[in-house]
């Protein structure tokens, strides 16, 4: 069967085209932006994806204001590099999957996206840059293109919970597919830019670290983003991130990060490159249980430390109550540290995690005696 | 969303400063500009639109206003937004004068490119003062995000 194996959002400046094209990769205006994108090309390489769904906008290149499909879905062979007014980019045609293009078509429809289906698509900076960023320059690309292109250039455009949607359809039509094949999928576009007007130019990091964060970590919450924000806070342009909800979507509830590249400038943009992997669900649900009992193990740790605190702290002169504080915080902080490696390395090992878990309380209940002690023979003393 | 609803929505997109979002009014009143742009997507075109200009714009694009028509031939990139052209149609004529997005941005703010172009290595445009024209009077700031340095005049 087919599997969605990964997601990646990357942006795509035109600009960033042209320093491949030109060969300005190393130039000192844009060696910053292109440093992060050889550990990209490295994982795509040991990824080895049969297919890339690549969700992009057309602008205005091969789709124009004649028609206005606001999601399409190109099912040909293969693709043409489109001409944007320099000639059409010298790279690779872009090979189609027609097969798993046409089932994605047909149950994206059933499920009430209406796509536009397109025979002939030429394909723009937008699909063609990401490929560039994520598999370098090469005589022929590595694996075949599925193109779904939204519209973002006339408003209104879908939401980015439309989107969101879509993605959940494309996964579901792919995990339906019976070929075995290694599916990931392109979020394209962004992050914040702004390009037309008095306000071009307008770049808003900390909106695009936070988008970039909650993409593993609270991904409803940019469900809910609205047009509204995205235009006033990361740019009219800015809007483009919508797609990158569409690839999310299609990812499921399971994943993690395994690659992030963000740079400001690139021309008029900030450019993020980030990569996610899925994960089986099965395994996905044993280290959901692991997480569980180390989470329970550490409760019941700190609580303990916390007793011994407040029993040592009323009666214990300053010099004991650093020992114990000390002694507290260490043991807290080895526990926490197995459960980040037990949740880590998954399922098998949580026994063993929780023992030692286990064994911290031990050295807890041991500081507890060593203070209480200590402060006895103050007393005594006294 | 009832038609009330929607124009209060496209209002809201109204209220960002030096922003003029490509909906479906500036899509009808922009159309044959952008088809225009968009013609230049063909290399005969361009190389028949360069010959002639003004004979290109008669024959092929008689639909365009006079005003939309003036900023085509003055070079008028604003002017052209403000007429109903969306930025990525305008790129294909920008590109057969060889001009960039960056080019066209530095003219769009007043700035000069070269200007825009430093303020863009400071870190990009600030966000806050930029976000509703009630902030500064509609006025958009030039202040870079990193170190804080005005950029809206060249020099």
């Amino acid at each position: 069967m087919a599997k969605i194996t990964a997601g990646i959002g990357c942006s795509h400046v035109p600009a960033i085209g042209a320093a491949f094209d030109q060969g300005l990769t190393q130039d000192p205006y844009w060696s910053p932006l292109f440093a992060g994108y050889p550990g990209g090309q490295e994982w795509m390489r040991k990824h080895k994806p049969d297919v890339a769904i690549i969700v992009y906008n057309d602008h205005g290149s091969a789709i124009t204001l004649e028609n206005i499909p606001t999601f399409a879905i190109g099912v040909a062979d293969e693709f043409q590099p489109a001409d944007e007014g320099w000639g059409p980019r010298k790279v690779p045609v872009v090979k189609g999957h027609s097969a798993l293009a046409w089932h994605l078509a047909e149950t994206l429809i059933i499920n009430e996206f209406d796509m536009c289906v397109m025979n002939k698509l030429d394909v723009d900076h937008g699909l063609t840059i990401p490929m560039n960023i994520t598999c370098g320059v090469v005589d022929e690309w590595p694996f075949a293109v599925i193109p779904i292109a939204v519209n973002v250039v006339m408003f209104p455009v879908p939401s980015g919970d439309r989107c969101w949607r879509l993605g959940e359809i494309i996964r579901q039509a792919v995990e339906a597919f019976p070929e075995d094949l290694n599916v990931v999928v392109f979020g394209t576009g962004g992050m914040s830019h702004q390009i037309h007007g008095e306000r071009s130019g307008m770049i808003n990091s900390k909106f695009d670290r936070a988008f970039l964060d909650d993409l593993t970590r609270n991904p409803q919450r940019l469900r809910k983003i609205k047009h509204e924000e995205y235009v006033r806070d990361s740019g009219a342009e800015g809007i483009e991130m919508v797609m990158w909800m569409a690839m999310r979507g299609a990812l499921g509830k399971n994943v993690r990060e395994v690659y992030r590249h963000y740079h400001v400038p690139a021309s008029n943009t900030a450019a993020a490159l980030i990569i996610m992997e899925t994960e089986d669900e099965k395994k996905a649900a044993k280290k959901a249980a692991a997480k569980k009992v180390v989470k329970k193990v550490v409760k019941k740790v700190v609580e303990k430390a916390k007793a011994v605190k407040k029993k040592a702290g009323s009666r214990v002169p300053v010099k004991v109550k650093a020992v114990t504080k000390k002694a507290v915080g260490k043991a807290t902080g080895k526990a926490r540290a197995i459960t980040k490696k037990a949740v880590g390395k998954a399922s098998g090992k949580v026994k063993a995690a929780t023992k030692k878990a286990g064994k911290i309380v031990g050295r807890i209940k041991s500081a507890a005696k060593l203070v209480k002690s200590i402060a006895g023979k103050k007393k005594a003393k006294r | 969303m009832d038609y009330k609803e929607i124009q209060a929505l496209k209002a809201k997109f109204e209220e960002v400063p030096g922003t003029y979002l490509f909906n479906a009014d500036r899509c009808r009143q922009g159309y044959w500009l952008n088809m225009f742009c968009s013609s230049m997507a063909k290399d005969e075109n361009r190389k028949a639109f360069l010959a002639d200009e003004q004979g290109y714009l008669d024959t092929r694009f008689p639909k365009l206003t006079s005003d939309q028509r003036r900023c085509v031939l003055e070079r008028d990139w604003l002017g052209m937004i403000k007429n109903g052209a969306n930025i990525y149609y305008m790129s294909k004529f920008g590109a057969t004068l060889g001009r960039s997005f960056q080019y066209m941005a530095g003219e769009m703010t007043g700035q000069g490119q070269d200007n825009y172009r430093a303020m863009m290595m400071d870190g990009g445009r600030v966000v806050k003062g930029n976000q509703s024209k009630k902030d500064n009077k509609g006025k958009v700031l030039c202040v870079s995000n990193k170190s804080g340095k005005d950029f809206s005049k060249e020099g």
